[in-house]
């Protein structure tokens, strides 16, 4: 152990987290305030999801963090290290083993469980501050339900590019109420959102706020009946492991314009070809 | 300060009060469900569930509202001694702690701003029992419907009309937990509209 406060933080800033995700909780979609502490990694890199982990962490927990689907990127390594030298907790890389999952804009293709925890980190939580950057404005345009003005911003899309451009960080209405940004997970994660039987929290830590999704909440992407709402993805299967319904990157291998499709969900990949699955592109 | 004041707190106050908030988060998640919560031991007559939420999330920061029976010499001095917390009347606080018949009535209580609707208060109530039937709940973090013995019916359906706006509700009783967001749809129990039927 380390002569840190467990999980880092001190016990009062925690008992403020903790007070704001009840309330998120209480309140699915709607952000709450919270004192955001500077925390020992520069903002962008986690800060709120790691001071939501921190709050909700157990010792018993067996924690596990993703960056873009990824166990093994700088941002994930670090703060996976952070909180075994902070909290002592336990870390995992396997999805179905982890009890406290932060993650950097994705969703694991696996399906989480009850008693699994998600924690997200999310750059900008507002849905509606690249249409309004007044932060009076949108609190305003929330409480009276307001949202017109993210459907001109879906339809924009239609008539610049004939279908919704939008690809991550797309909008969805929580139980609908709230219109809650799903932080910039690719659309194609966002029918996981919805009805998911773990927990979803979700923490800005320069914007200062929490917000949070309880089990078995209904979340809808927003679309228009003439433009439904597509999840989408590369239309290729994994070079590495060959499925076909996982969320891909597009990795480039040389300078001639050689590329190549994989998972980006490197424990679903890596469990995938531990179980004997080939793509055209495995060694 | 009576001695007895400076016992009963957490003995391993990071641990156990992450324990206690992680059956206390399961409980807000997942309404109806009962959990168990331990680590403080509060004097009479408050429960150690009751306790142990005080302790996981009251300080200098949250304005503490005893009610009733709770507003004791005994509890006052343990809770400004493990936590440090204001005390105040219903409409100003942030917690409020003691049975229901105590803590009515509800419309004292500050249940948040069209803007700031996290700005609202959250009431530990102490039931006498704290059983997985009763009144029928639907909401966020229930898969179909789930069941809890409330102490009322109306009142929270009234508070859950409000929705965003209400109080948010944890129900203690000895060691174990339950909660009720502003979020939860409540509905009549089958056996009080059986016994309706009845009649």
């Amino acid at each position: 152990m380390s002569d840190y406060n467990f999980a880092y933080l001190d016990e009062q800033t925690k008992r403020m987290i903790r007070r704001a995700i009840l309330k998120g909780l209480a309140i699915p979609g709607y952000q709450v305030p919270f004192a955001s502490r500077e925390m020992p990694m520069p903002y962008g890199w986690g800060t709120g999801g790691v001071q939501v982990s921190a709050a909700v962490l157990t010792p018993e927990d067996r924690f596990k963090v993703i960056d873009q689907g990824a166990d093994d990127t700088t941002n994930a390594v670090s703060i996976r290290s952070f909180f075994e030298r902070t909290a002592g907790v336990a870390t995992t890389t396997r999805t179905h083993e982890a009890t406290v999952i932060q993650t950097r804009h994705r969703i694991p293709e696996a399906p989480l469980a009850e008693g699994q925890i998600l924690v997200y980190q999310v750059p900008i939580p507002e849905p509606l501050r690249f249409l309004e950057p007044r932060e009076s404005e949108t609190r305003k345009m929330h409480s009276l339900e307001e949202y017109g003005l993210m459907h001109v911003k879906l339809y924009e899309d239609i008539s610049r590019h004939g279908h919704i451009a939008t690809s991550y960080a797309y909008p969805v209405k929580v139980e609908a109420r709230y219109v809650m940004d799903p932080s910039p997970i690719p659309k194609f994660d966002n029918p996981k959102l919805s009805d998911c039987p773990a927990i979803q929290l979700f923490g800005a830590g320069r914007e200062q706020r929490i917000y949070a999704l309880p089990p078995f909440t209904r979340v809808v992407s927003l679309d228009f009946e003439d433009h439904p709402f597509e999840p989408s993805k590369a239309d290729h299967s994994c070079g590495l492991c060959d499925a076909a319904d996982s969320y891909l990157d597009e990795v480039i291998v040389d300078d001639a314009g050689g590329r190549m499709f994989v998972c980006s969900d490197t424990d679903y990949c890596e469990a995938r070809q531990a179980a004997g699955h080939r793509g055209k592109d495995a060694a | 300060m009576q001695a007895n004041a400076l016992t009963g707190g957490f003995a391993n106050p990071p641990a156990d009060a992450a324990n206690a908030f992680r059956g206390l988060m399961e409980a807000m998640a997942r309404p109806g469900t009962i959990r168990r919560i331990a680590g403080a031991t509060p004097p009479a007559p408050l429960s150690a569930a009751a306790g142990t939420v005080l302790l996981t999330l009251c300080d200098s920061d949250t304005p503490v509202h005893l009610a009733g029976g709770a507003d004791c010499d005994d509890m006052r001095s343990w809770l400004a001694f493990h936590t440090g917390a204001p005390l105040c009347g219903p409409q100003h606080c942030q917690f409020a702690v003691g049975t229901w018949e105590a803590l009515l009535p509800l419309s004292d209580y500050p249940i948040g701003t069209p803007d700031y609707p996290d700005r609202s208060a959250t009431l530990i109530v102490e039931v006498p029992a704290l059983e997985a039937n009763g009144a029928t709940l639907s909401g966020p973090g229930i898969r179909d419907e789930a069941r809890l013995s409330l102490p009322d019916i109306a009142a929270f359906q009234d508070n859950a009309a409000r929705f965003p706006l209400g109080l948010d509700f944890v129900f203690t009783c000895g060691n174990r937990v339950a909660a009720l967001p502003r979020s939860t749809r409540v509905g009549a129990s089958n056996d009080a509209a059986a016994q309706e039927e009845a009649r």
